[in-house]
């Protein structure tokens, strides 16, 4: 018999720390997926790398949220026996992988924001935020280096890269906007300085893709239309699939250890 | 006030605690990686070692911690908890100039001082630990660990692994 999912008690630190934790395990989840498939192998290499630093974020992140909920749950049952309805990551980081301009140029956009929130959580005034914060902003520059070189090989590369790359920028555009998500639970942990106001990164990020791309020979699109859902568990048709595979061995085998 | 039996026993558990090796670079130890970062004794003789890692999804941490608590058993000290911290965050700082020293005659370039993971397009030298030579390139930004990245030697031809600035 599956293992039912569990319930949160989503107070708004737990949903903060959750929100975080969830766009670095899917996003690490999708980039584990071209383990063994990837154009070459040092980027078969690097792809599994990131997917590596994303998934250690997002435990200490999980772990961080266990402790301020205060429940039974811990890093594990958060990842494996939430349904898609629970889960909160962007709706970005959910998107198939596609083909490898897709996945680079997901990760750039990604990474353009959260390089910048890292650094800027780095003065949160809960100090484990502030220490995940310190030691991710690491990892993520890295990242944000590796995806920016990679758009701009690929976009000022071929036709055949061009256009691949420009079709990625166009079809993930729309769920750029939600990178900059805030609603009311974070009110009050944006007011004591716990959060970070992910407003305050839009002109960082806003600059720097529109750099990036310029060199790349990429348009930006021009569309403000933007899709959101992700942070409040409205999620695309991909996510659950995603989690099926993710899940299926603690779903069918609880506490499976090994 | 710690006792001197206390004291004794924190340098006898950090000195075992120091010949741990990491596993995937097992000419370094924790101690020259700084990932060793404090040995703690309570009035009651328990024994608390705090380590910190190297990247938050090192797979190395787990068996480190296991290793050290093994050490620690094969020195007398049984029941130690091992803790990780985070902050302040692991730097390559860190590395002894011992540590460095023995990185590079294992084969793998240590971290360049004042390397910078911020420059976006930067150019950074690295030595070439087999013959020395200035002529390298990059390969990829990510190499066999998260630790590392996979360079080339233009002189000699040789691939060879850099440790990140971090």
């Amino acid at each position: 018999m599956a293992t039912p999912s569990i319930t949160v008690a989503e107070t708004p630190l737990v949903l903060y720390a959750l929100r975080r934790a969830d766009d670095a395990l899917i996003l690490g989840h999708r980039l584990s997926e071209w383990c063994g498939h990837a154009p070459m192998m040092e980027e078969d290499m690097a792809l599994a790398n990131i997917g590596l630093d994303l998934i250690g974020q997002a435990r200490e992140l999980y772990s961080y949220a266990a402790k301020a909920e205060g429940k039974a749950n811990d890093e594990d049952s958060f990842a494996y026996l939430r349904d898609v309805r629970q889960y909160r990551n962007l709706l970005l980081v959910e998107q198939p992988n596609g083909d490898f301009a897709r996945t680079i140029v997901r990760q750039f956009f990604y990474s353009a924001f959260v390089d910048a929130y890292w650094r800027a959580m780095m003065s949160s005034t809960d100090a484990m935020l502030a220490a995940i914060a310190a030691k991710s902003e690491k990892e993520s520059a890295y990242h944000l280096r590796h995806s920016a070189e990679w758009v701009i090989r690929l976009g000022d590369g071929t036709n055949e890269s061009h256009r691949r790359a420009q079709m990625a920028v166009d079809d993930l555009w729309a769920f750029t906007g939600e990178l900059f998500y805030a609603d009311d639970a974070d009110a009050a942990l944006l007011a004591d300085g716990t959060a970070i106001d992910p407003e305050s990164i839009r002109a960082g990020w806003t600059s720097m893709v529109t750099d990036v791309l310029a060199t790349a020979t990429l348009a930006q699109p021009k569309s403000d239309w933007m899709q959101k859902g992700g942070r409040v568990g409205s999620h695309s048709e991909h996510l659950g699939h995603l989690l099926s595979e993710l899940q299926s061995l603690q779903r069918s085998f609880p506490g499976a250890t090994w | 006030m710690v006792s001197i039996a206390g004291n004794d026993l924190r340098v006898r558990a950090w000195e075992a605690a120091a010949q741990v090796v990491d596993p995937e670079i097992p000419v370094l130890t924790i101690a020259d990686l700084g990932v060793l970062r404090d040995v703690t004794v309570g009035d009651d003789g328990h024994v608390e070692i705090a380590i910190t890692p190297t990247y938050s999804g090192c797979p190395a941490m787990n068996m480190i911690a296991l290793e050290i608590e093994l050490a620690l058993v094969r020195e007398g000290i049984d029941g130690a908890t091992i803790k990780t911290i985070l902050s302040p965050a692991w730097t390559t700082d860190w590395m002894t100039d011992d540590g460095r020293r023995k990185l590079r005659d294992y084969g793998v370039a240590p971290p360049q001082a004042g390397g910078s993971r911020r420059a976006l397009f930067g150019v950074e030298i690295v030595a070439c630990p087999q013959c020395g030579s200035s002529e390298t390139r990059v390969l990829s930004e990510f190499g066999s660990t998260s630790c590392k990245a996979l360079w080339r030697c233009n002189a000699c031809r040789e691939p060879f692994d850099y440790f990140k600035c971090h």
